[in-house]
């Protein structure tokens, strides 16, 4: 392929709609840079990336739901259930921070199985079921505290979330930094395994797939199941980073689910890619960078926010529409290696 | 919306709306609506009476009724969005935003009533038409086009109003407390609005054109509907239920206040919808249904204020009823579907 078709591709992927999202993230790093160059020393790039590496994961979990056909609402209250009981339990005491670290994860499991559960077998919308699982996540955990948060988190807890290995020339790479790549890394590699296509299968056509022979309800359950462990990687960072409040989580499954578009990926399922998903995450953390430093005043980003989503989200329409019209009466679909889905999608 | 909600809504035979097989779901759902109702208020009775005091007594009644219009004016709204297969996350901000219009434009001044009334009434009818706009015109998927310009608001009344704002005028507050013998006014309008509501569904075009649009979009299209004019249509009417919501809110509080959209009635009034029987995937269900589902909520809330069940434990054991009630009826529609299937196959032969 010569050098001119590789640019002109990327150029092509970087309108179309799942490309969107990585435009909009240069422009909007490009106008922090004009604003505060300083932005860019390493440093501050890395406490960027602890700040937003909590909303990055909850987004890898939104994912693998909104792909499926579903939605995961409780994934705000899970976080902050999350933190406040892992404070509980914990209570300062540094021997106790692995075995809650696992019984955290057990936790976020069991909740994302049965949101699953009775999502599939019950045949409850997922939004009723998250909603519902938001309201008893809601009133469990301030139940088991009478109100307030108590207890205390360890040290060693907030470390995942809050400190770094000091690397030569590079100063202190945080944890989380890892956390997101692996999660990433992880998450990439299990979109390419079959389990991976039956979950953008599943969210395309239920009928179709499971007239293939794919257990759909299994398939769907397994991602809530990693939506509730991701919640629980993101409380982890949460937590450490930002430490114990009453509000840890509150609104956070809207701004996943927000992250999630914004990177294209299509409410209803089928559709979409966990880069771009992180990249959407990403996106909307470096908004609200932004929005720091052009002093936008705080009441007023909602509405910045708004509206970026709402044009964002039309424009990715308005290009997947256009760039579909054509293919209804020519050959099917092209050969097209880098993105998967799409060949998945034209193939229909 | 979905392709999975399309296969759905194919499974389930024809879309609903045409006479057939419309109407006669509508009263089993509902009927079944009414039943656990009647069968909360029941059990309710019983575990107040155990704890000795009256479920029936007159503050208790007149407490159920107050709380249930408020919810009560947006479900009705929502209802008919979720029928056409949409939905509005904006309606808490609409809410906000149209008490403090009114109390602004009234400004306690009794000859402005008419015209605060018409201009909160008027700006949520221009946030429905965006929403509705947005989501047709713009293909923007009404989850994220109505949690958009809800932020939209947000953004302003945060911006705008830091506390209560203006002042209705003191013939207005009669709407927030008159009381006819035990039934609150504002109870009175919510029920002829769901009235009106109903009869616009059942007896309209306009009305049947929702159901065809929700049961599905592209056969509606194909017999010669305007699609996006219906959903337009629904926003609009959803954005001024959830407007007369706002001018509550003044009447009751004699002034504007921003803060009221923290009441989280955008979930609440979703759930009290899908509680009411419709079904989320739109062109099955109703308004009588919702006013049951607005009801159920309203009863659970004083029986729990009643017995001074703690707040959390309130949480715990609504989200536990909101999913149970769905789930069962989730089953109703599943074992619906094989007598309906091979119906239309007989048709067809």
């Amino acid at each position: 392929m010569s050098t001119g078709r590789k640019f002109a591709d990327a150029g092509r992927f970087l309108i179309s709609g799942s490309g969107t999202v990585y435009l909009v993230l240069i422009a909007i790093f490009a106008v922090i840079f004009v604003n505060n160059a300083g932005f860019f020393e390493a440093g501050n790039l890395l406490l960027f990336v602890k700040k937003a590496a909590p909303l990055l994961i909850l987004a890898v979990g939104q994912y693998f739901v909104i792909v499926a056909g579903e939605f995961d609402l409780s994934v705000g209250s899970l976080v902050g259930a999350q933190v406040v009981l892992a404070a509980l339990l914990i209570d300062g005491e540094e021997a106790r921070t692995w075995p809650v670290i696992l019984l955290m994860l057990a936790i976020g499991a069991g909740v994302g199985l049965v949101n699953g559960l009775i999502t599939t077998l019950l045949k409850v919308p997922s939004i009723i079921t998250t909603l519902g699982m938001m309201l008893v996540l809601f009133g469990a955990i301030r139940l088991l505290t009478g109100g307030a948060p108590t207890g205390k988190l360890s040290d060693g807890f907030r470390v995942l979330g809050n400190k770094g290995i000091i690397i030569e020339s590079v100063g202190v790479v945080p944890w989380a930094l890892f956390i997101v790549i692996a999660v990433g890394v992880g998450a990439v590699f299990l979109m390419r395994s079959s389990f991976g296509r039956t979950l953008v299968a599943v969210g395309d056509n239920e009928k179709a797939a499971g007239f293939a022979g794919t257990r759909v309800w299994w398939v769907r359950t397994a991602a809530f199941v990693l939506s509730g462990l991701s919640a629980t990687v993101a409380g982890i960072l949460v937590g450490g980073y930002a430490g114990l409040t009453s509000q840890v989580g509150d609104g956070m499954e809207f701004v996943a689910i927000t992250a999630v578009v914004l990177g294209g990926v299509v409410l209803g399922g089928g559709r979409g890619a966990v880069l771009a998903a992180m990249a959407g995450a990403l996106t909307v953390e470096s908004l609200f960078t932004l929005f720091t430093q052009l002093e936008v005043s705080s009441t007023l980003r909602p509405t910045a926010q708004g509206l970026i989503i709402i044009a964002a989200v039309a424009y990715a329409s308005r290009e997947r529409s256009r760039r579909h019209t054509p293919h209804l009466s020519t050959k099917p679909a092209e050969p097209n290696g880098h993105h998967p889905d799409r060949v998945l999608k034209e193939s229909r | 919306m979905t392709a999975a909600v399309r296969e759905a809504s194919k499974a389930s035979g024809p879309p609903p709306g045409t006479r057939r097989s419309g109407p006669r779901f509508h009263i089993g759902t509902t009927a079944l609506v009414y039943g656990a109702l009647v069968a909360i208020l029941a059990v309710g009775a019983v575990l107040v009476a155990a704890d000795g005091k009256n479920l029936f007594s007159t503050g208790n009644i007149v407490d159920m009724l107050t709380r249930s219009s408020l919810l009560g004016f947006i479900a009705i709204g929502q209802t008919m969005v979720i029928l056409c297969r949409s939905l509005d996350l904006s309606v808490g901000y609409v809410m906000a935003a149209c008490s403090l219009i009114a109390a602004l434009v009234m400004n306690g001044s009794e000859a402005n009533v008419p015209l605060g009334i018409a201009a909160a009434l008027g700006a949520a009818a221009a946030v429905g038409l965006v929403n509705g706009l947005v989501i047709t015109k713009l293909k923007v998927n009404a989850f994220i086009a109505t949690l958009g310009t809800g932020l939209i608001l947000k953004g302003w009344l945060d911006t705008e109003f830091a506390g209560p704002a203006g002042k209705v005028a003191t013939s207005f507050q009669q709407f927030g407390y008159t009381r006819i013998s035990l039934v609150p006014l504002s109870t009175v309008v919510m029920l002829l609005l769901a009235v009106a509501g109903v009869l616009y569904l059942r007896k309209t075009r306009a009305g049947h054109h929702i159901y065809a649009v929700g049961g599905d979009t592209d056969v509606a299209r194909l017999s010669g509907i305007r699609t996006d004019r219906t959903v337009i249509t629904a926003h609009i009417l959803c954005a001024v239920a959830a407007g007369v919501a706002g001018l509550l809110i003044a009447a009751r509080f004699g002034t504007g206040s921003a803060l009221v959209y923290d009441y989280g009635l955008d979930l609440e009034s979703i759930a009290a919808v899908v509680l009411g029987g419709t079904y989320l995937m739109g062109g099955r269900g109703g308004i009588a249904g919702t006013v049951a589902g607005v009801m159920i909520l309203a009863v659970l809330d004083t029986v729990f204020n009643i017995l001074e069940v703690n707040p959390f434990y309130k949480d715990v054991l609504r989200g536990a009823i909101i999913v149970v009630a769905v789930a069962i009826y989730a089953r109703r529609q599943l074992s619906a579907r094989p007598s309906r299937i091979r119906f239309a196959a007989g048709g067809a032969s």
